[in-house]
């Protein structure tokens, strides 16, 4: 132990070395204290991986005061690399005049990348904490605006979060 | 031998049979949560109380597989080979005395199924006819790493089979026979009144090079070279798919726990647990205890085994003939030598 990158030749080493039997009880001793150490598996179903709010999940459109901020600019469809947004824009008497009518990610093709969140001028569209993501058809795997609406409230972490580091 | 004694017998092979098998079942499981206790995981917990189901479910599943056999393979032999593993690691055990005898139903039992005056030839015999499994499988395949891993367990069976009967002969001179349960019998007393007097105190070279080259008649890392897994893809057993594949899997931990066995009796007092006399227990639970405590170092020397597997990282073949040859050889027969000479100085 503790060879600090240096190359340690045969005939560098002690007569007990050269032996090579006390060598063996000492990374025994280490094996063995191993064993008694906390282990870092997480039993998958039972515990949960707890992401942090730097981890992206699956994206989810920002709701607030009942409705989405997006205001269907459509960049983050234009920037998808794997052309999973679908958004169809309409007209609204609200302040931000402009809403999608229809908001529509295709998990199966979503790659996590986290562009249209980047590119998002309204912070509408962020990524989440999410990752249990298994679909039993293709269908299952469309998420329109009932699917993908989450409380501004809920996304409190990954907003702060966004804030600190951009 | 009137049919009781058929009897006995056979309740002995079933019962030695039945412990060698759910313990290698059991020792598979042991080394996968002990490997991964020592990576720091947790290893299959899933099946049964604590993962004890596990290698039966993983024993379920190798039964239903497919059997392949490649086109090329020589088939009768392809089959035998596994046999012959098995049987060899299964009738090793035959001679390992479990405890003292007993006295039950007015009859005297030896805890062991054959009483062979010869024990411990026979014990160098089978290992020797072990490489046949191995060596067969790898050449019955036709695949070049499957022999390559046939020949290298050969190479080093014969290299290790030398220094493991020379590093026998210290524990034969002291004891004066070849009879198993009379080696044991020779350690149940102490050296001074207080240490026990077991071999691996008297031999403790012997003891050494013994368990050396023990770990490389199994087959056990750091010896492991006929199935290196990085250079030879799974080595002899390459080709083997299915219950055949098991059957070398079982017959590795069953050799495992044999050569424990003969470890535990050759050199750590077998079934002797000493300071027992003191206590004044009834020859019944003397006997039960004696068992008991030869079971407990059985499991001790495995979980060695198993340690041992997970902290050595593999020899070169260069290394491995080395160390058999200019090593082991030298050091067994040094000791062989010097046992004899102070026996003689003794006498």
């Amino acid at each position: 132990m503790g060879t600090n990158g240096k190359m340690i030749r045969r005939s560098d080493l002690g007569f007990w070395q050269k032996i090579y039997l006390p060598e063996i009880v000492k990374g025994l001793g280490l094996t063995i204290a191993q064993m008694f150490k906390p282990k870092i598996t997480v039993q998958f179903p039972d515990e949960r991986f707890k992401p942090e709010p730097s981890f992206r999940g699956r994206p989810v459109l920002v709701e607030e005061n009942g409705v989405e901020r997006c205001v269907a600019c459509g960049l983050c469809a234009r920037v998808c690399p794997a052309l999973a947004i679908e958004v169809q824009a309409s007209e609204t008497p609200l302040e931000k005049e402009r809403f999608p009518v229809k908001f529509e990610i295709n998990m199966v093709r979503c790659i996590f990348c986290g562009f249209c969140e980047e590119v998002c001028p309204e912070e509408a569209i962020i990524m989440s904490n999410e990752y249990l993501l298994a679909f039993s058809s293709q269908q299952e795997a469309l998420f329109g605006k009932d699917k993908l609406l989450k409380p501004a409230s809920q996304m409190q972490d990954r907003l702060d979060w966004l804030r600190a580091h951009r | 031998m009137d049919h009781i004694d058929i009897l006995i017998t056979l309740a002995k092979i079933v019962a030695a049979f039945a412990f060698l098998i759910l313990g290698a079942a059991m020792t598979v499981l042991l080394e996968r949560r002990v490997s991964a206790f020592i990576q720091n995981r947790i290893g299959p917990n899933r099946v049964g109380p604590g993962g004890l189901i596990q290698p039966f479910a993983d024993v379920a599943k190798l039964v239903m597989k497919e059997d392949i056999v490649p086109r090329s393979a020589n088939r009768f032999i392809h089959d035998m080979a596994p046999m012959i593993s098995i049987g060899v690691a299964l009738s090793t055990f035959a001679i390992v005395p479990f405890g003292n005898g007993i006295d039950i139903f007015g009859r005297h039992v030896k805890l062991m199924i054959a009483d062979v005056n010869i024990g411990m030839l026979y014990l160098l015999a089978l290992t020797s006819v072990g490489v046949y499994g191995i060596t067969l499988a790898g050449w019955s395949s036709n695949n070049k790493y499957s022999l390559l891993g046939g020949l290298r367990s050969s190479a080093q069976l014969i290299s290790y089979e030398l220094s493991m009967g020379l590093s026998l002969i210290g524990v034969l001179m002291i004891a004066g026979t070849l009879r198993l349960d009379e080696i044991v019998l020779r350690q149940t007393q102490y050296i001074g009144g207080i240490l026990p007097k077991w071999n691996i105190f008297l031999q403790p070279l012997g003891f050494i090079t013994f368990v050396i080259a023990s770990f490389a008649e199994t087959n056990r890392l750091p010896f492991d070279l006929p199935e290196a897994e990085p250079e030879l893809v799974g080595g002899y057993h390459t080709e083997y798919s299915g219950m055949k594949f098991g059957l070398f899997f079982l017959a590795e931990y069953a050799n495992m726990i044999t050569s424990s066995a003969i470890i535990t009796t050759l050199f750590l007092g077998g079934w002797d647990v000493p300071y027992i006399e003191g206590l004044g227990l009834a020859p019944l639970t003397l006997a039960l205890v004696q068992v008991g405590g030869f079971l407990v170092k059985v499991a001790l020397v495995v979980l060695f085994y198993i340690i041992v597997r997970w902290t050595i990282p593999r020899f070169r073949y260069d290394q491995l003939m080395n160390l058999g040859w200019k090593v082991m050889l030298p050091l067994a027969i040094a000791n062989a030598l010097g046992t004899g000479l102070v026996l003689l100085l003794i006498a």
